[in-house]
């Protein structure tokens, strides 16, 4: 079993505030959607001028480039990102968002959903979405990787390192990831 | 200065040895009987005469075969060296203070010969005699930071200060301590440390960055860290753990001497005069625990801080399975007899 926030390359996750801004975007996932409308509840202007995008029950995930890059080409000074949903939704979003230019701080992210993790391999590189179990299989190179907490904000993923190098086929049973 | 440059390995068979010479100028890291982490910061402006401090940038014996292993290296993961677009004038800034130290320091190895931006660079040992003109890329077969730290030992961070704090946004990294540049590139000061026990609750951190904030271009610092490394190798970096990782297994009581290394590093801070960002050398120096105990000073006290070592510091620096094994072997060394103060031999 593994927790996440536990050091100081983590994410942070707090609940959504509102935040005056020139424009509203909004990012969320199906079980982030919830995180969203409590956020409108609380200020239903910023509602009205909000762009949202659900990925997941509509848009497949991997829409979120594409979308993001619509919804960015008319952004001015002043937009303000809310982010909801599971961890690997906010570490993308969140990774595209800090390459596009945007400062971390306009950006607010809350968790929402599983405890699934966007994992990057730091042998072949391949990232693995979704994780739910430590350790897991890389999709790449088919290693057992250990979950560490260090996790890349420009990545958007936790590390994922061989779990037997020392003693290789010696492999713990997975546990289920925990919040 | 004569330096007869060694023929040897840091992979496959290891041949990499210690000279009489290197061994009595390894820089043994414990002034004292016991270890816990500390702000260990001092100026770094020179220091005893033929010792590693006394050169901003140490030349020694392994640095012909250190280049050389950097290379293959970097052949086979390009990513070890990179610098995120901002970070370009911060690289001519780390090519111009290598550059000018090393001509100042070791005449005899190194000339730079300046005329306005025309720049010439002679690197005897490594057979390099280039022209370029300083602050244009395009003269240059690679970018200003992986151009020189490619002809100089030792991994570089090279951080940007702005929010009060520093970010690791370009860097030339091939011989670390388990840790990857590629994962870590653009992460800031406590990001980077993150994985560390114990140094952030006790503040460690925080008192460091304020320190490291604070530099300034005629004020560089110094101060040792350390780990343990089986076999003198310098790539042990999370990429190619797999390679590396069933070595550390390989220990047994007769090759332990011969095979565990201490692994000390000299870490620099150093101002950068355009891009107001700082320089983080971390230079790598092994010593197999054989040669470490011909000095019985420091086989006496190494066996003490090893002996009494907290158990998370030992499993962070990844020994903590092979230590009984080498408390075993390092207490032979140690005849109970006091120490003197300070790291030198006596």
């Amino acid at each position: 079993m593994t927790s996440a926030h536990s050091i100081a390359s983590s994410p942070r996750y707090a609940p959504l505030e509102p935040r005056a801004c020139s424009a509203a975007l909004m990012i969320a996932d199906d079980a982030g959607m919830a995180a969203i409308d409590a956020l409108i509840g609380q200020n239903p202007e910023l509602g009205r001028k909000a762009t949202i995008l659900r990925i997941g029950a509509t848009a497949p995930p991997d829409t979120l480039p594409a979308a993001l890059d619509g919804a960015l080409s008319q952004a001015r000074m002043g937009l303000q990102v809310w982010l909801a949903g599971s961890q690997g939704l906010i570490a993308r979003a969140q990774a595209l968002l800090l390459a596009a230019g945007l400062p971390k701080g306009a950006i607010q992210s809350e968790h929402r959903g599983t405890a699934a993790r966007r994992m990057q391999c730091v042998h072949c590189k391949t990232l693995a979405e979704g994780v739910t179990t430590d350790p897991y299989t890389c999709p790449g190179c088919g290693r057992a990787l250990f979950v560490r907490d260090h996790f890349s904000a420009r990545l958007g993923a936790f590390q994922g390192v061989c779990i037997d190098a020392e003693t290789p086929g010696d492999i713990p049973e997975p546990q289920e990831l925990r919040l | 200065m004569t330096i007869t440059f060694n023929k040897e390995s840091f992979r496959g068979d290891y041949s990499y040895h210690n000279s009489a010479t290197a061994i009595r100028r390894f820089p043994f890291p414990f002034d004292r009987d016991e270890y816990m982490y500390s702000v260990n910061m001092e100026p770094h402006k020179g220091g005893r005469p033929g010792s590693v401090f006394e050169a901003r940038f140490d030349v020694d014996e392994h640095y012909v075969a250190e280049m050389e292993d950097r290379a293959i290296t970097l052949s086979r993961d390009p990513m070890r060296c990179q610098s995120l677009p901002h970070m370009t004038l911060a690289g001519w800034d780390v090519l111009e203070l290598i550059m000018t130290s090393k001509a100042q320091d070791y005449p005899d190895l190194f000339e730079l010969h300046r005329d306005g931006n025309r720049w010439r660079w002679v690197n005897r040992p490594l057979g390099i005699d280039d022209t370029f003109t300083f602050l244009d890329e395009t003269t240059l077969p690679y970018g200003p930071m992986e151009y020189i730290t490619r002809q100089t030992q030792g991994d570089f961070a090279v951080l940007d200060q702005r929010e009060g704090n520093l970010w690791m946004d370009a860097g030339m990294v091939t011989s670390q301590a388990d840790w990857s540049l590629d994962f870590d590139i653009g992460m800031n000061f406590f990001e980077w440390h993150a994985p560390v026990p114990r140094a952030a609750e006790m503040g460690i951190f925080q008192r460091a960055l304020k320190f490291l904030l604070n530099i300034q271009q005629d004020t560089p610092a110094r101060r040792l860290n350390w780990t343990m490394t089986v076999n003198p190798r310098l790539d042990t970096s999370p990429e190619t753990y797999p390679e590396w990782g069933p070595e550390k297994r390989s220990l047994t009581p007769e090759n332990l001497g011969q095979k565990q290394y201490l692994r000390v590093e000299l870490q620099s801070f150093w101002r950068l005069p355009r891009s107001n960002g700082l320089l983080f050398p971390i230079r790598c120096y092994l010593i197999s625990l054989q040669d470490l105990v011909t000095v019985p000073k420091w086989g006496r006290r190494f066996h003490r801080v090893i002996r009494d070592l907290p158990e998370d510091l030992a499993t962070y620096k990844g020994f903590i399975v092979n230590r009984p094994m080498i408390v075993d072997y390092l207490s032979r060394f140690d005849d109970g007899a006091p120490t003197s103060p300070g790291i030198w031999p006596d």
